[in-house]
């Protein structure tokens, strides 16, 4: 893999995408700052394309994993109060959420 | 009686029980000199001390009715926020969870209070733990003791502040890409990153699942040691933690403050501030640095240098890794759940109004990092950036397996300057991330390491890094004590008694 031939930075349209994509509304000022930024992090990050890795296995975890599996027995949960507290909006013991499908869905 | 809030925590543990003080006496003191001067400092996020004297009473009245009560019942204890306790409020620092009191403990935060200790309050840091200065905090700036014009380090600055500046004796941080050794390291702290997987993730607010795991951050290295036991172990609720019995420390620590280090083999790692390799680096932190690795050998040490080039590509490596799961890790807060919601109007779609909240509710890092991490996990740049980054990851671990064939420890400075003046790097992300250059490797591998004071340079203090194969975090223990216990005695003080004996928050 070589270093991505990336000269030029990511564009304001670029940032905005892929805000778009992580659901952050963000404003015309930090799309402005934003891709500066964002350009000199890629700059220095796209350093690891310097390495040599033919060959080389990705380390996804720094120990080993293997699948953990416990008695399939049931446990309490918390109490639903308590859960519902926390919630920014609650209602006939239900979190309550904002409509999911457009009008035309 | 001495001044209770700068005795360490293993002497507090000892008068509380032999009856010398009451845990309500401890707290009490500690709660006095938050009161008085946590507004300068800005330690703490949460501070309730009503509810730490009543556990300061409960335990004071099992010990008195001869209940049994564990080594650390009584000792008060500062938590980073990013640690859920319930019914406390809870934050990680950022706005998006603003009031949120949790409805369960953290499992690390559970068996701290089962020991009886008494939570003082939740401490200050970097929005979900990114960054190096606490600046990132969505509610305060925190100071460094030392020079109230500079940084505490971070992401855990509020708990590095709060100890060195007396307002607890001990605390918890959390360490993802240097996150406990590098503020340690600027406010004259031990510091220590367990092994991966030793210590419960279990309710600590998620950051790069992959790097985070807690640890102590304490004035001596047997306090750090003790704070580790105490949370340590195999824990059933996080599926990455190690099923071993937990490691023996406090008594690595007593062993190393002996000072006999005769056939530790120490490796000085050359890319971490070795020739060539110094650019960044402060003069004062790399003479101090020299000087200690020269204590290393008139105890015992056979000191030789170690080459670990992959090292060099630790920091790109990082800040790929950590930005891309934390950009998956963060998708949790959408404002349906718990938190902020915003912009609720009845009209509006889940999908505008999550974009909204997170909008508001995150910071201007959190939201870099995200649309980072969202970048390098895009198809087409997936293989350049993310998978190129986790094949460094593994030349990293590389360099540290070849190095313990010829080395039991390796050692480098913990971070390439001293504390920073606030405000200096806000604008610089760069040149923010550049704090993490020494600490990184170890994240990425996983493998333990410390962080213990080798001094001053202009006034500030200076951490020196011991790193470890994994599990054998005793061995960090053994040769921070070595060193702390071999400068306090050509001091002929404690490191922190420096800061004690000068001006309030200006530097010399």
């Amino acid at each position: 893999m070589s270093t991505p031939s990336r000269k030029d930075r990511l564009t304001r349209d670029e940032v905005a995408h892929l805000a778009h994509l992580a659901r952050l509304a963000v404003t015309d000022e930090e799309l402005d700052l934003f891709a500066g930024q964002l350009g000199a992090v890629l700059d220095a990050v796209a350093q690891v394309g310097r390495a040599d890795v033919a060959d080389v296995p990705p380390t996804t975890h720094a120990v080993p994993m293997t699948n953990v599996f416990r008695e399939d027995v049931a446990r309490p949960s918390l109490p639903r109060d308590a859960v519902l507290a926390g919630a920014p909006a609650a209602e006939d013991g239900r979190i309550r959420v904002p409509r999911i499908l457009g009008e035309g869905a | 009686m001495s001044d209770l809030t700068s005795t360490d925590a293993a002497e507090l543990g000892r008068l509380l029980t032999a009856g010398e003080v009451t845990a309500v006496e401890v707290t009490r003191a500690y709660l006095d000199r938050i009161a008085a001067e946590d507004d300068a400092l800005g330690a703490y996020l949460h501070v309730d001390g009503e509810a730490a004297l009543r556990t300061a009473e409960q335990v004071d009245a099992a010990r008195a009715g001869g209940t049994a009560t564990g080594p650390l019942a009584g000792i008060p204890l500062a938590l980073k926020d990013v640690v859920v306790t319930e019914g406390v409020p809870t934050t990680s620092g950022s706005k998006i969870l603003e009031g949120w009191r949790p409805p369960y403990d953290a499992t690390l935060a559970a068996r701290l209070k089962n020991a009886g200790t008494v939570l003082l309050g939740k401490t200050n840091m970097d929005e979900f733990a990114m960054g190096s200065s606490t600046e990132n905090s969505a509610y305060r700036v925190t100071r460094n003791p030392w020079d109230h014009d500079r940084i505490p380090g971070g992401s855990s600055g509020g708990s590095s502040a709060a100890v060195a500046g007396g307002l607890a004796p001990w605390a918890i941080g959390t360490d993802t890409g240097g996150s406990i050794r590098q503020p340690a390291a600027v406010t004259g702290l031990v510091g220590h990153k367990p092994t991966y997987g030793s210590v419960s993730r279990y309710g600590l607010i998620a950051f790069s699942s992959s790097l985070d795991q807690a640890g102590p951050m304490t004035r001596t290295v047997l306090d750090a040691a003790l704070l580790h036991e105490a949370i340590a172990g195999h824990d059933p609720l996080d599926s990455t933690s190690i099923d071993s019995p937990v490691p023996v420390l406090a008594e690595a620590a007593r062993r190393g403050a002996e000072g006999d280090l005769a056939g530790l083999r120490v490796g000085v790692v050359t890319e971490l501030g070795g020739d060539g390799h110094t650019d960044g680096y402060d003069e004062g932190v790399l003479a101090r640095f020299a000087e200690t690795v020269a204590l290393l050998e008139s105890l015992g040490a056979e000191v030789r240098p170690v080459s670990c080039p992959a090292f060099d590509l630790a920091l790109p490596a990082y800040y790929l890794i950590a930005p891309s799961e934390a950009s998956s890790n963060l998708a949790r807060f959408d404002g349906v759940r718990y938190g902020l919601r915003v912009g609720d109007d009845g009209d509006r779609d889940l999908d505008e109004v999550m974009a909204l909240t997170r909008e508001q509710g995150f910071g201007p890092e959190v939201k870099r990092r995200i649309i980072l991490g969202t970048y390098a996990l895009s198809s087409g740049y997936y293989d350049a950036y993310y998978g190129q980054a986790q094949k460094v990851r593994t030349l990293i671990t590389r360099d540290f397996t070849r190095a313990w064939d010829d080395v039991d420890v390796l050692v480098s400075p913990t971070s390439p300057t001293v504390a920073w003046e606030v405000g200096a790097r806000v604008d610089d992300p760069i040149a923010m991330y550049a704090a993490d250059l020494c600490t990184l490797p170890a994240s990425l591998a996983g493998v333990p390491a410390i962080s213990v004071p080798c001094g001053l340079s202009e006034g500030l203090p200076v951490g020196f890094q011991i790193m470890a194969p994994a599990l054998a975090d005793d061995r960090c223990y053994k040769v921070a004590a070595a060193l702390e216990a071999a400068q306090d005695a050509a001091r002929g003080s404690r490191f922190l008694d420096q800061l004690a004996a000068r001006p309030a928050g200006s530097a010399a």
